[in-house]
C-alpha cells in the first residue's frame, strides 16, 4: 500500500483546526447495574406449572419455592397467577424444593409451555430471546438452572455451528479484573484522535422513523455508560440526541436524509453506509405509514410518502470516488473517524482494502442475516453473504496485503450474544456492531412487524406515539446496559477461560475454534 | 428505446379467509370481564376483524386466523388468558419443498402484486436444500459493474427464444434461417403437472400469457379448453405435441410461433415435419430429467437442428425416478457448463422446469445455466390453492378453483407474475446487471454454499462431514 490513494499529512495542514464542535453540555450515564424487571404482566417462561382442582391451598408450594414462583398473598384463599418466568423449570427436580413432588395432593403439573413453538425462530430461539430478556432484566447471566441454550441459535450454519475451543486449563491463569476489553478504533496513525471504546462492540444504526426516539435515546444512554457508540442511521439527527453527540456515529447514507454539515461537524465518528447486510443493493425503505410528521419533518421529506433510499452513491463509482467523498467529511469535520459500512458481496475482501486505501479508519461489513426495519423478503434471503464468511475472507487479505494492523475491521449481521462476538473476533474481525439484540432486551420478540402500519406493537420500531409511550428511556437505557454488562461478564469469563488478558489476543485465532460440520484435523498455523 | 414492460395490476382481495401461521386460543373461561380488555388494544385490530367475519360467515368453511403474533394481549391479559398457538393448519400446507412460506407469500402476492416486505432480519435457516444453497451477488463500491448510472426502470427483462446460429451459412442464396420469439420476461407457463390439472385453469392462464406478453404451454389435446377467441391468444401459445400424438392440423401450426415436442428418437423427423409446414416455427424439446436427462440434454444441445430445450424435474425440481435425485439446478448448471466448454452454448436455448417456486428461483436458475424458466404450481396457489394435491377433477377442491371468475383468476395470476417481475428486478438491480440475458451463466454473480465452506472454512476446520 505504499501507493496509498491517501495523503494524511498534506490534507492535515490545510484544515483548520475548530471543525468539531459539541454545543451542548454532554449527559452522563453512570454504569450502573439494576434491575430493569419485565414490563408485561405476563412474562413469557419457558416452562408452565399447572394448578389443578386437587389443590387445597395449603401453601406448600410457596413456602419452598425460593425463586418465589407461587403466590398465595396474606388474606386471599386463592393463590395469584404464578411468577412463571422465575422458575428453573425441570432442573428443580435435583433440587430439595421442587414444588411437584412437594406438593400433598399432587396437584401441581409441569409443562413445556407450548407458546415456545411460535416465539422466535431460526436465529432468534426462544432460548436465546428469553435469555437476553433475563440479562436486561439482571445484568448478569441467567443461571444455568434454567437451561438456556444461549450460545447457539437453531440455524445450522455459521456461528450456530462454530464452538470455541476452550482449554482444560487456561495456558496462564488470569484474574477476570485483569481483563481488557477495550476496543481502539484508529489505527492508521493519521493523527486524527485515539477512540478507545471499553467494549468490543457498538449499537449499529437505527434510523428515526424506523424507531423511536426512546429507543435511540436508550442506545444512546447504554453507550455512554459503557463508553462504546450508538449511531443515528439514517434518518437524521435528532436534536434529544445532542447531550450524546460524543458517543454518537452519524451516518451518511444514499438517501442523505437529515445530513447537515453541521451534524456531520457534532460527532466523532461519521460512518458511510454504502449498503445494508439486510438488503445488499437496494436502498433504505421507510414505508409510508411510519413517516409521521416529526420523521417527514427530521428527513425534510412529504408526510406518508413512503421513503426509498437510492442505491448506490450515485457519486461512488470507484474507490477514488470513495476517496473523494470521504475528504469531503474529513475536511468538514477533521477530528472524526471515518466508517465505511458495506455489505458482502464475492469480492468484499477488495472493498475492505479499497475502503482503507481511500482512507476509511474503520470498516464495516455487514453480513447478510443483519437487522433491518423494512426490507424486501427477497433481498433478506437471498442477496449476499453471510458475515461469518466475509469476515473470514477480509481478514485474510487485508494480512495478504499488509495492512491488516492499520484498519479496524468491524463485523455485523446476525450477532446475538457474547459467544457470537467472541466467534467473530476469533475469525478475524476487531469488534462488531450489534442492534437486534439491543430491541430484544426492549421487548422486542421478532415478530417481523417493524415496517407495518403504525410500526412495532411492542412499542420499539414505531413512530407512534402512543405506541411508543410503552417504553420509558429510564427503563429502556437500564435494559441495554444490563445486556451489555452481562456481555461483558461473559466475554471476561471466555478470556479467562482461554488464558488471555485482552480481547485483542483473540483476533484471527481461528485455531481456538471448531466447526461441528467439519474434522478440525487442521494443523493450527499460529 | 423500446416501450417500459409493465404489467397492469389491480387489488385483488381474497376470497377466502386467509391461513394464517399462528392464532390465538383463548380461555374465556374465568375472564374477568375487563372494560379495557387488551382484545381492544390490538395494533392490528384482528379481534374486532375476527368478530365481523364471523358475523358474516355463511358457512362454517374456514377459521379465521391472521394474528401477527406479537405477543402484545397474550401478555397483557389481565388474568393471562389468552395463548398464541401454531396454527396447525398453516403447517400442515404444502409439502416439504413447497413450504408454508412459500405458499403463503405466494398468495400475498397474488392478492396485492407487491413485493413482500418485513421488518427485522432473516428469519430463516443458515442455507438448505435447493435454491437455497446459493446467494445471489451484489455490487459493491470497487466494482463499478452497474450498468452505468441508470436506474433500475432501464433493467431489461427480455429473453430470446429460439436457435442463433454461431456462422451463417448460405445456401444458393438462402441465408439457413432460425426464427427467434422476443419475451418481455424469462417465463414461460408450463403444463400444469400430472394431477393437478383443472380445466378451467388453461384457459385463465391463456389469458394471463395474453395479458403479461409471456408464452404458455399447452397440450394441442387440450385445445377445446382454449375457448373460441383462439386467434388473439394465438401467438402467446406453444403447443405442446406428446411423444407420438398426432401433429395439429397445418392450419393451425402455420399460424402459432412456437411449439414443444416430446423427447424420443422420432424427433429429427418430426422437426423437419413440422418445419416444412411453417418455416417460422420455433421447435422446443422437451426432456424429463430422469436418469439419463443430463445425458440426453447435452445430446440435443449439439444437435444442429435443436432449437430449444425444455428440461423439466419434478414439482419439487427433483430428478425423476432415481433414489438419491440431483436438483435441477445442478443437472441445468451441468449441461450449460458442458454446453460452453463445447463452444456452442449461445447457440441454442435452454428452459429449465420444476421446482420454480419463488422469484428468486427464477434468478437463480438463470444464473445457473438456463435462458428462462417455465413455471406451473406458482400460478395455481395464486388462485388459493392450498396444494392438498387432490385436484381431481375439482369438485373437492377447498380453494374451490374450478368456479373462479375469470377476472379475479387471471387478476391474481397477473398479480403474481407483476410482483415476480418486480423483484427479478430487484435482484438485478442489486447485482447490477441491466438485461437478464446476461445474467444467463452468470456465476460470478452469485455464491454456492459449498464453495464458500470450502474456501473459507475448509482451510480453518479441515473436510466438512456430511
Amino acid at each position: 500500500m505504499v501507493n496509498s490513494l491517501v495523503r494524511e499529512k498534506i490534507n492535515n495542514s490545510d484544515l483548520p483546526e475548530n471543525t468539531r464542535k459539541t454545543q451542548v453540555e454532554q449527559a452522563r450515564v453512570a454504569r450502573e447495574i439494576k434491575p430493569a424487571p419485565p414490563r408485561y404482566r405476563n412474562e413469557l417462561a419457558k416452562y408452565i406449572i399447572n394448578r389443578s382442582n386437587a389443590c387445597i391451598h395449603c401453601g406448600k408450594c410457596a413456602e419452598v419455592c425460593p425463586q418465589g414462583v407461587h403466590i398465595l398473598k396474606p388474606g386471599y384463599k386463592l393463590f395469584a397467577a404464578p411468577r412463571l418466568n422465575v422458575c428453573i423449570g425441570p432442573s428443580c427436580q435435583n433440587t430439595d424444593h421442587y414444588c411437584v413432588d412437594l406438593c400433598p395432593q399432587k396437584a401441581l403439573r409441569m409443562v413445556e409451555n407450548p407458546m415456545m413453538k411460535v416465539l422466535g425462530d431460526y436465529r432468534w430461539t426462544p432460548d436465546l430471546i428469553l435469555s437476553t430478556w433475563k440479562m436486561s432484566e439482571t445484568g448478569s447471566a441467567p443461571p444455568v438452572e434454567f437451561g438456556y441454550e444461549r450460545e447457539f441459535g437453531n440455524s445450522g450454519g455459521g456461528f450456530d455451528r462454530i464452538k470455541i475451543k476452550f482449554p482444560e486449563k487456561p495456558p496462564i491463569e488470569v484474574k477476570p479484573e485483569e481483563v481488557d476489553t477495550t476496543l481502539e478504533l484508529n489505527r492508521r496513525n493519521d493523527g486524527r484522535p485515539q477512540i478507545k471504546l471499553d467494549v468490543p462492540w457498538y449499537g449499529g444504526g437505527m434510523s428515526f422513523g424506523s424507531v423511536s426516539n426512546v429507543t435511540q435515546l436508550s442506545k444512546a444512554r447504554a453507550a455512554v455508560a459503557f463508553n462504546t457508540f450508538t449511531c443515528t442511521g439514517e434518518g437524521g439527527y435528532m436534536e434529544r440526541l445532542r447531550p450524546y453527540d460524543d458517543h454518537t456515529i452519524t451516518q451518511v447514507a444514499t438517501g442523505l436524509f437529515g445530513v447537515r454539515e453541521e451534524t456531520i461537524q457534532r460527532v466523532r465518528i461519521v460512518e458511510f453506509k454504502y449498503a445494508q447486510g439486510a438488503k445488499p443493493g437496494l436502498g433504505g425503505h421507510l414505508l409510508a405509514d411510519k413517516v409521521t410528521p416529526s420523521v417527514a419533518r427530521m428527513r425534510e421529506t412529504v408526510l406518508g410518502i413512503s421513503l426509498f433510499s437510492p442505491f448506490p452513491f450515485h457519486s461512488v463509482y470507484s474507490i477514488e470516488d470513495h476517496q473523494k467523498h470521504m475528504d469531503w467529511i474529513k475536511h468538514i469535520n477533521r477530528h472524526a473517524l471515518i466508517s465505511a459500512k458495506v455489505s458482502t458481496p464475492t469480492d468484499v475482501d477488495m472493498v475492505a482494502v479499497g475502503s482503507h486505501s481511500a482512507g476509511a479508519h474503520i470498516v464495516h461489513i455487514d453480513g447478510g442475516y443483519g437487522g433491518t426495519g423494512a426490507a424486501p423478503d427477497i433481498a433478506k434471503k437471498n442477496i449476499a453473504m453471510p458475515v461469518e464468511y466475509g469476515i473470514v475472507k477480509v481478514h485474510d487479505f487485508l494480512t495478504r496485503e499488509g495492512v491488516r494492523d492499520k484498519v479496524t475491521l468491524i463485523a455485523s449481521g446476525g450477532l446475538r450474544n457474547a459467544y457470537d462476538i467472541a466467534k467473530a473476533i476469533a475469525l478475524g474481525a476487531d469488534g462488531v456492531v450489534v442492534g437486534t439484540a439491543e430491541l430484544v432486551a426492549l421487548g422486542c420478540i421478532r415478530c417481523a412487524r417493524c415496517e407495518s402500519g403504525r410500526g412495532c406493537p411492542r412499542g420499539i420500531a414505531t413512530t407512534d406515539t402512543k405506541l411508543q409511550e410503552q417504553i420509558t428511556v429510564e427503563w429502556g437505557s437500564q435494559r441495554i446496559i444490563n445486556l451489555y454488562n452481562a456481555w461483558r461478564n461473559d466475554l471476561v469469563d471466555i478470556l479467562v477461560k482461554l488464558g488471555m488478558r485482552s480481547i485483542s489476543e483473540l483476533r484471527g485465532r481461528t485455531d481456538l475454534l471448531m466447526h461441528m460440520d467439519y474434522t478440525n484435523d487442521v494443523e493450527p498455523t499460529k | 428505446m423500446p416501450d417500459k414492460y409493465h404489467i397492469k395490476t389491480k387489488s385483488m382481495p381474497a376470497r377466502r379467509p386467509k391461513i394464517g401461521k399462528v392464532g390465538i386460543v383463548d380461555w374465556r373461561e374465568d375472564c374477568a370481564g375487563c372494560r379495557n380488555c387488551v382484545k381492544k388494544a390490538c395494533v392490528f385490530d384482528r379481534y374486532r376483524q375476527e368478530a365481523e367475519y364471523i358475523r358474516s360467515l355463511n358457512d362454517m368453511d374456514s377459521i379465521f386466523f391472521q394474528c401477527m403474533g406479537c405477543f402484545s394481549c397474550v401478555q397483557q391479559c389481565t388474568k393471562g388468558l389468552l395463548a398464541l398457538s401454531e396454527n396447525p393448519v398453516y403447517s400442515r400446507l404444502g409439502n416439504r419443498y413447497w413450504t408454508p412460506d412459500i405458499i403463503e407469500t405466494t398468495w400475498n402476492q397474488a392478492e396485492t402484486a407487491k413485493i413482500p416486505v418485513s421488518g427485522a432480519g432473516y428469519r430463516g435457516r443458515f442455507t438448505g436444500p435447493g435454491f437455497d444453497s446459493m446467494w445471489t451477488d451484489m455490487s459493491e463500491i470497487v466494482r463499478p459493474t452497474r450498468d452505468g448510472i441508470h436506474g433500475r426502470e432501464y433493467i431489461s427483462t427480455a429473453v430470446d427464444i429460439g436457435r442463433k446460429p454461431a456462422v451463417l451459412h448460405f445456401n444458393s442464396l438462402n441465408v439457413n434461417h432460425f426464427p427467434l420469439i422476443t419475451i418481455p420476461m424469462p417465463l414461460v407457463i408450463d403444463l400444469m403437472p400430472q394431477g393437478y390439472k383443472l380445466p378451467n385453469v388453461v384457459g385463465l392462464c391463456k389469458s394471463l400469457a395474453a395479458q403479461t406478453g409471456i408464452l404458455m404451454i399447452v397440450d394441442y389435446r387440450d385445445l377445446e379448453l382454449l375457448g373460441n377467441d383462439l386467434d388473439t391468444s394465438l401467438p402467446n401459445l406453444i403447443f405442446y405435441i406428446d411423444k407420438g400424438a398426432h401433429l395439429p392440423p397445418h392450419s393451425l401450426l402455420k399460424r402459432v410461433r412456437m411449439v414443444e415436442i416430446g423427447d424420443d428418437n422420432q424427433i429429427d423427423k418430426r422437426i423437419s415435419d413440422i418445419k416444412a409446414i411453417n418455416p417460422d416455427i420455433v421447435v422446443a424439446i422437451r426432456v424429463d430429467m430422469g436418469s439419463e436427462g443430463v445425458v440426453r440434454a447435452k445430446e440435443l444441445g449439439q444437435k444442429e437442428n435443436a432449437e430449444v430445450i425444455h428440461l423439466v424435474a419434478d414439482i419439487n425440481g427433483d430428478q425423476i425416478g432415481v433414489n438419491q435425485p440431483r436438483f435441477i439446478k445442478d443437472m441445468v448448471r451441468e449441461v450449460h457448463n458442458f454446453l460452453v466448454s463445447k463452444g456452442i452454448r449461445n447457440e441454442i436455448t435452454i428452459i429449465a422446469g420444476g421446482g420454480i417456486a419463488l422469484p428468486e428461483h427464477m434468478a437463480k436458475q438463470i444464473i445457473c445455466g438456463a435462458d428462462l424458466v417455465g413455471i406451473n404450481l406458482p400460478l395455481l396457489i395464486a388462485l388459493e390453492c392450498v396444494f392438498c394435491q387432490e385436484c381431481n377433477d375439482g369438485v373437492n377442491c377447498p380453494a374451490d378453483v374450478r368456479n373462479v371468475k375469470e377476472s379475479y383468476g387471471v387478476g391474481r395470476m397477473v398479480n403474481l407474475i407483476a410482483a415476480w417481475h418486480d423483484q427479478l428486478i430487484e435482484m438485478m438491480g442489486a447485482m447490477g446487471i441491466r438485461e437478464v440475458r446476461r445474467l444467463r451463466g452468470e456465476v460470478g454473480r452469485a455464491l454456492f454454499f459449498e464453495e464458500l465452506e470450502e474456501a473459507t472454512f475448509g482451510k480453518l476446520f479441515g473436510t466438512r462431514k456430511n
